[in-house]
């Protein structure tokens, strides 16, 4: 009995050593969709920098992944016992949270929504991309390469999330809307994972001779796409999402053509600006479209893309 | 002929209840302390909302873990338990939301589509003689892409059903105690587990899940028709599931059909914790709970203390271990 105590005892200890002191900075909790990913790295990155410059503390969590809409809602709890000064949330599932999205109202707490943002009148203000708008690009993009007419295909992440469903909508939408003749064949959900996105891939390059083109919808997706198309060693027009060091190397080298990025980092600082302005009393616009851009071969080294790309 | 066998196991099952019993207490004790050290070391730890929060973190895993610790004492496994349970929400979902029935329906529903597809695991086992782990590994899979279909990839919610969110949210006891609002989810944990407990020590189908698990051949030959009670153990930990599905759809007021793979290895965790044997015939309700209760402190605490994201699932690791590594000593010296 006394070596479980030991035992745990330790690993306690060490893991307090490891927690981050108090101080009288004001503190703000953030809650993401997700740590893992170097998407998320990349916002939980801005929000550090921008905590630096304001002289806050921030936490930043996320469930493992994002499916786990419960568990993010248990974050959030947390959170709110913490008593914070302020609140950054992308949510899961919006319904599911505004119990406690209520509780932080009636608390005084101030809350900015990021992301794919909160369905409510709760949070101050959203930070977020235009996935829509943004997937759109993508397909204006593949169009022009592939001269306007023929097949393409979709490798999404998932059927079930705000940006997977977006990114999907956005592209398909705008290739029926402005280019008839392109037609989309095959979509298919990876779950962001690079080994199934690369055995769906392959599967729909098989099932499409006449394929030309393939649009990737997150950083898992078109390394999958990527993966997919050398080991079949096909020629296609590879359109992807996000970053990532191997689909930097892809674009540089020439396999892919190019890619949509988000402003990750943008998002992060947004997210902490906002709230420290919402403490000092400042006024918040409803939304701040915190941008997205294209990037290919010709403008990966540019500063102002390479500052919102990660590895 | 049954009696006999019966008899077989029970001396073996009150030979070990005296370190079930010191098991309990070292599970006990380690959730005391841990509750006492993040009590110390981290300020909001011990205030009444963080208090409620653990408590509502634990109510779903507490009744899948409720659920498996039937399966595993009868010496199988359930690896389908957390996508049955979103199986069962979703199915409440179709007949509450899609179907307008009224909720006593959607209740049933829950349960019945948890105990029905129990029971085909059970089947799958004792008539197709599939392995327990291959056989709920498929039905895992199985029940997430039914869910998926059914719920055509969107979360049902239960918007035209206000009273579903009181399931979980609301507070019975808050009526009769105002200072003690522990919410209905909590509640139901606890029900669950005294009527666990209740099956396990004083029924029939209780002493067979224990005679499974011990010795399934000597319980064979002795008369126990095995099979069918296999597919009842199936079937019981199926509906417990069903409970599950409905405190989670309750407490997120939908039905997420994504959600639910993961939760079996939380379930697993909590019941090994507890002192229940993975190769069957040894365990307690009680021990589930308690472990249960650890893996909610511990990441809760840890939480609350600011201990960066990644060393909270590195130290609940290491925990998992220790508690095990304990169990299996604790054995030995006996």
């Amino acid at each position: 009995m006394t070596k479980r105590l030991l035992i745990s005892a330790l690993a306690l200890a060490a893991s307090a050593a490891l927690a981050a002191p108090a101080s009288a900075e004001p503190y703000f909790a953030i809650i993401s969709k997700g740590f893992q990913h170097q998407f998320w790295q990349a916002v939980k990155a801005g929000a550090e920098q921008a905590a630096k410059t304001d002289g806050v503390k921030i936490s930043f969590e996320g469930p493992e992944t994002e499916a786990m809409v419960d568990k993010q809602i248990d974050m959030l709890a947390a959170a709110l016992a913490k008593n914070p000064q302020g609140l950054g949330f992308a949510a899961l599932d919006s319904q599911a949270a505004t119990p406690l999205l209520k509780k932080a109202q009636t608390a005084k707490i101030p809350v900015v929504a990021f992301d794919s943002g909160v369905d409510s009148n709760i949070p101050l203000t959203t930070c977020a991309t235009d996935n829509i708008k943004a997937a759109g690009v993508a397909a204006d993009k593949m169009a022009e390469m592939i001269g306007d007419e023929g097949e393409v295909a979709l490798v999404v992440h998932d059927q079930t999330s705000r940006t997977g469903i977006d990114r999907r909508d956005g592209f398909v939408n705008e290739m029926k809307a402005k280019h008839p003749k392109v037609q989309i064949v095959d979509i298919q959900y990876g779950a962001g994972d690079q080994l199934k996105s690369t055995e769906i891939t392959k599967a729909i390059i098989q099932s499409h001779p006449k394929l030309k083109g393939m649009f990737g919808a997150n950083e898992g997706s078109i390394i999958g796409v990527l993966n997919g198309a050398r080991e079949m060693k096909r020629k296609l027009v590879i359109i992807g999402y996000d970053s990532g060091k191997q689909q930097k190397d892809a674009i540089i080298d020439g396999q892919e053509a190019g890619a949509i990025t988000q402003n990750p980092v943008g998002i992060g600082q947004c997210v902490v600006n906002s709230l420290d302005k919402a403490i000092k009393g400042e006024k918040l616009p409803k939304t701040v479209d915190t941008g997205f851009y294209w990037y290919d071969k010709s403008n990966i080294k540019d500063p102002k893309i390479a500052a919102v790309l990660y590895d | 002929m049954t009696n006999t066998v019966l008899e077989q196991v029970a001396p073996s099952r009150s030979g070990l209840f005296t370190i079930a019993a010191l098991q309990k207490a070292v599970a006990f004790v380690a959730l005391i302390a841990l509750i006492a050290f993040f009590g110390v070391s981290a300020p909001n730890f011990l205030t009444g909302i963080n208090l409620v929060g653990i408590l509502q973190a634990t109510a779903v895993s507490g009744v899948l873990g409720v659920a498996s610790t039937f399966v595993i004492i009868s010496g199988g496994i359930d690896l389908s338990v957390g996508t049955l349970m979103t199986f069962c929400a979703v199915m409440c979902g179709v007949v509450l939301t899609n179907w307008g029935m009224p909720m006593a329906v959607g209740v049933v529903a829950a349960l019945a589509f948890g105990a029905l597809a129990g029971a085909v695991s059970g089947l799958i086992i004792a008539k197709l003689k599939v392995p327990p782990f291959i056989a709920t590994l498929g039905m895992m899979l199985l029940l997430k892409g039914l869910a998926l279909v059914i719920a055509q990839d969107k979360p049902i919610y239960f918007n035209d059903t206000p009273n579903f969110s009181l399931i979980s949210n609301d507070s019975l006891i808050g009526y009769v105690l105002p200072n003690f609002a522990i919410p209905n989810g909590v509640l139901i944990l606890f029900l669950a587990a005294i009527a666990g407990s209740i099956v396990l020590n004083k029924t029939l189908l209780g002493r067979y899940i224990f005679a499974l698990g011990s010795n399934e051949e000597a319980a064979r030959l002795s008369g126990v028709n095995t099979d069918f009670w296999k597919v009842v153990t199936y079937a019981l930990s199926g509906s417990v599931c069903g409970i599950a599905g409905l405190i989670i759809a309750s407490r997120l007021n939908s039905a997420q059909p994504a959600l639910g793979q993961g939760y079996e290895l939380e379930a697993i965790a909590a019941v090994v914790i507890g002192g229940t044997s993975l190769s069957g015939g040894r365990g307690t309700m009680l021990g589930t709970i308690i472990g249960a209760f650890i893996m909610s402190v511990l990441t809760n605490g840890l939480r609350i203390m600011g201990v960066a994201q990644e060393w909270q699932i590195v130290v609940t690791g290491v925990i998992i271990i220790v508690a095990v590594y304990v169990d299996m000593l604790l054995r030995r010296q006996s």
